[in-house]
């Protein structure tokens, strides 16, 4: 187990990389601590496999350094690193049963036949998967391949960091549920770094101690998932995070207040005068719709019951320019004609100044 | 896939069934007609029931010419595969210009008119005009494949495998082709040697093309006429006349039509028996990889 | 350079030179073949040079100036046009049945087919002679294009069938729920999306008819008499033209290289005749 830093990392697949938009990962530093667990969050394409791919040694980055524990890897091999990774798609050795398939990374290290056999009953164990030791892996199922995948990886007791690369894209959607149940319960016992990388938001926020948002080879926010949710550093991290995401609005701040469309909403922080390009941004669930006159006029578009709750489609025309609003409602509450208002819950709202948060003083002073 | 029953798509087989029971039934059934009977010329002929057969199977000629044929094939199918193998597993894994011209040059001995492929061996093994003849005489090694059978016996062993080791090339390469790039960074984590990527990712994703690689290798050499007919005519003496070589000098020089017919039917039998038998391996490989 | 990098450009460069060795072995006899084409008897004959010391295109010359020689070029490649297509147009519809349909005896049919690509021309040499001169086709291209369809129909059932199996059935299904007929649907939808299956096909085809020689020399002798023929018996007729022989071989090749370029990307998948 160790922990990974990453110095001044950066990774472009051009040889001489000029604008931002030549990396295939701009530069970041950070330090994933030993024994928690990531995930790597971000549209496809982002950059989070070549994040991955830098780790586990299969990419040499074209800038900046990789150390495990402080010993400097960033041109080690992959087999030197001792990380283990499950891709996409199941790796399995068809030809071999699930037993020889665990016991393969110990035989090429030869190690005691005795430990061998031990070991790999313990790590069956643990995956739950003791029953199927002697057939072929070729005849196994999707996720039943993941895990032995896992496995493989797991069976090596001093394993760095285990890397997962969209790990449940082929099982089926009620056996994803599941394992992914089982590897947070799992990582709880073992205790490795885990580095988890997906697209899918919930796979992100249900395994992850920490999830790192990526987008356009730029690391945009890391954080855990309250403060993904609460205080969204970019706006695309707000956006992306949520179902629906935070609404984007654009607006005036000066001082505690702030004004949408010649609407006011007084803030309880102040704000200094910035130069750019100014927006609001306010999560679904903190906004009320209403028949008082005090709010925020909108057109209700329409209302989608998704369940446990309600969203409410709306917009707002304001300089030329249409926006679209989403409010949450609790299920079973009525929306009638008259509900046109918006209110903003203050506390909540966020303010952008070219897409990055802004935060505020309490006082004049602090300004 | 599974597939439908539809008993009137044998209207769509019509065609080829027409075009090759003539190309092929009719041939064959002229073959086995003179298989049973004897002529003294002006196409008058009789009965003598399985006598050919008889005397072609117990005819020392057959018995040596099959022989000669076995190892022969057993000598290709054991060079020829080993290096096929070798050769794909160090080909250009990733598109490009390189590999495009490697595949092209590789693919260009198989689209050479038989006969030619003869002509140039032929030509490149003399001693006097040839490349390799006078290398290795120059080389003071005693080379004469019209002279030495065992020169003979060389040099088209080293010109088949020169002619059809790419056909293996190309067929482990394609098969290579479809192993994904996480195969090999999974074997890279597992610390696993060459010798298990090889063993354990390599050939159990090569092992469907290998047996029609083999398949292949097997029927083509066993059938082989033209490059040796070439080459050596058979000789020196009888020392390269192989299956094909010794059938069409008994069935168009002697005009031996019995016996010919017998020949060639024992002969496409035991061509036949050894493809079923690699069919059946291939089908069910085929079902188990799905 | 780091560590690593340099291994694996060792490991690279390694390949690299497996590869280029074994070029250079398959190269070889074939720049030979070129050097001598390009030689005069004289030279040929007179000493070893490993190239053209005196230059002559005069072996190129004789051939395309003499009919017994270019007319050789056009017979084959007309019998091999022929076969191809004739290959091509029974294979399709066989094919598309073996790939979608189960029916009565399918196996033992597909097994049969492919029986006769394992027959030994050899066997059929006399016989063919007999059946084609007995129906007065001897000596005419048609049947050379027939007698080759023996390996040839089998081989493109063989490659077809692999490149149609990797079609969805649900193509068809909707094709025939949009209300197209079979032939509107197989021409216009099918056809397209097996177009490098036809072109691999059409191109084994080809090959394997092209580079024939034991059927194409005894079922000709004047008239639709193949390059391959005309080769052979040169070598017996005129004492021994090495230089007119080695340019005659050289053209042979040129047809072949050409065709390869044209499926360099779908060869590798053709060689496995679909099945990759």
């Amino acid at each position: 187990m160790a922990k990974i830093t990453l110095e001044r990392l950066a990774h472009s697949y051009q040889k001489n990389p000029q604008r931002d938009a030549d990396y295939a990962l701009r530069p970041l530093n950070h330090v994933w601590e030993d024994g928690a667990a990531y995930a790597l969050l971000g549209p496809s394409g982002c950059g989070k496999t070549t994040l991955l791919n830098i780790i586990s040694g299969l990419l040499q980055p074209s800038e900046g350094r990789v150390l495990f524990d402080d010993v400097d890897v960033t041109t080690t091999d992959t087999a030197k690193r001792n990380i283990a990774q499950v891709f996409q798609f199941p790796v399995i050795y068809n030809t071999m049963t699930v037993k020889e398939n665990l016991a393969f990374p110990l035989k090429n290290r030869k190690l005691d036949s005795a430990y061998i056999e031990k070991r790999v009953a313990e790590i069956a164990e643990l995956i739950d998967i003791t029953d199927e030791l002697n057939k072929k892996a070729s005849d196994l199922g999707a996720a039943e391949k993941q895990k032995i995948s896992l496995g493989r990886g797991l069976v090596r007791e001093d394993v760095n960091a285990i890397l997962f690369d969209e790990p449940l894209t082929v099982i089926d959607p009620h056996l994803k549920w599941q394992l992914r149940t089982q590897l947070k319960a799992l990582h709880q016992k073992v205790g490795h770094t885990m580095i988890y990388v997906t697209h899918d938001q919930t796979e992100a926020l249900t395994f992850a101690d920490k999830v790192v948002v990526m987008s356009e080879g730029q690391v945009l926010q890391i954080g855990t998932p309250t403060e993904l949710f609460d205080r969204p550093e970019h706006t695309f991290v707000g956006f992306f995070i949520g179902s629906p995401g935070m609404n984007v609005l654009p607006g005036k701040v000066s001082g505690s207040t702030a004004k949408v469309a010649e609407h006011e909403i007084s803030l309880p922080q102040n704000y200094q005068e910035h130069q750019g390009t100014i927006e609001i941004g306010i999560r679904p669930e903190f906004i009320r719709i209403s028949d008082d006159t005090s709010g925020l006029l909108v057109d209700v578009l329409r209302v989608e019951d998704v369940g446990h709750y309600q969203i409410v489609r709306t917009q707002l025309i304001t300089e030329g320019n249409t926006f679209a609003i989403n409010v949450i409602v609790k299920e079973g509450v009525e929306i009638t004609d008259g509900m046109r208002y918006l209110h903003f819950e203050p506390e909540k709202i966020n303010v952008y100044v070219d897409s990055w948060l802004v935060s505020g003083g309490r006082d004049e002073e602090d300004c | 896939m599974k597939k439908t029953v539809n008993h009137k798509a044998w209207f769509m087989v019509l065609p080829v069934l027409l075009l090759v029971a003539f190309s092929a039934v009719i041939p064959l059934m002229t073959v086995v007609n003179y298989s049973v009977q004897d002529t003294f010329g002006n196409n008058e002929f009789f009965w003598v029931g399985l006598e050919w057969f008889e005397e072609v199977l117990h005819s020392q000629r057959l018995h040596e010419a099959l022989g000669r044929q076995a190892l022969f094939t057993a000598i290709i199918l054991l060079i020829g595969i080993p290096l096929g193998i070798f050769i794909a597993l160090n080909m250009p894994k990733h598109k490009g210009l390189w590999s495009s011209v490697c595949l092209v040059l590789v693919a260009l001995p198989l689209l050479i008119p038989w006969n030619v492929v003869g002509t140039i061996w032929q030509v490149f093994g003399r001693i006097d005009i040839g490349l390799l003849g006078y290398t290795l005489a120059s080389l003071g090694i005693d080379y004469n494949y019209t002279q030495n059978s065992l020169d003979a016996w060389i040099t088209i062993i080293v010109m088949d495998v020169w002619h059809w080791t790419s056909l293996v090339v190309l067929l482990c390469y394609a098969g290579l082709q479809s192993i994904p790039d996480a195969y090999y960074q999974a074997a890279k984590i597992d610390q696993a040697s060459r010798w298990s990527v090889f063993r354990y990712i390599e050939l159990p994703k090569m092992k469907g093309v290998l047996i029609i690689a083999i398949l292949l290798r097997f029927m083509d050499s066993f059938m082989i006429y033209t490059e040796p007919f070439v080459v050596t005519g058979g000789g020196p003496g009888n020392a390269t006349t192989f299956l094909s070589i010794d059938l069409v000098k008994m069935a168009i020089g002697q005009f031996d039509l019995g016996p010919a017919a017998a020949f060639s039917l024992i002969y496409f039998l035991c061509i036949l028996l050894v493809s079923w038998a690699f069919y059946t391996i291939m089908i069910h490989s085929d079902k188990e990889a799905n | 350079m780091s560590n690593q990098a340099s291994v694996n450009h060792n490991r690279v460069s390694r390949s690299n030179w497996v590869v280029i060795l074994y070029i250079v072995f398959l190269m070889l006899p074939i720049y030979w073949l070129i050097n001598m084409s390009l030689k005069t008897n004289a030279e040929i004959l007179g000493g070893f040079s490993l190239w053209p010391q005196d230059l002559t295109f005069q072996n190129y010359i004789t051939i395309f100036t003499d009919p017994s020689w270019y007319s050789g070029y056009l017979n084959s490649i007309t019998y091999v046009v022929m076969n191809t297509i004739i290959s091509l147009v029974v294979a399709l519809p066989a094919a598309y049945a073996f790939s979608r349909y189960t029916f009565m005896g399918d196996k033992h049919l597909f097994f049969w087919l492919l029986s006769n690509r394992m027959a030994p021309p050899a066997v059929f040499v006399l016989p063919f002679f007999q059946l084609y001169s007995s129906v007065g086709l001897f000596d005419t291209h048609i049947a050379v294009a027939l007698a080759h369809t023996l390996f040839n129909v089998p081989l493109a059932v063989w490659i077809l069938e692999g490149f149609m199996r990797g079609v969805p059935k649900e193509i068809d299904e909707t094709a025939y729920i949009d209300g197209y007929s079979f032939f509107h649907f197989f021409r216009k939808i099918f056809m397209p999306l097996i177009a490098s299956g036809i072109g691999v096909a059409a191109f084994f085809c080809f090959m394997f008819s092209w580079v024939e020689l034991l059927l194409s020399r005894t079922l000709t002798s004047v008239e639709a008499k193949s390059i391959a023929a005309t080769m052979t018996r040169t070598v017996s007729a005129s004492g021994l033209d090495w230089g007119v022989l080695a340019a005659a071989g050289v053209l042979t090749i040129i047809p072949g290289a050409l065709v390869i370029y044209f499926v360099r990307n779908h060869i590798a998948k053709g060689f496995a005749l679909g099945r990759v």
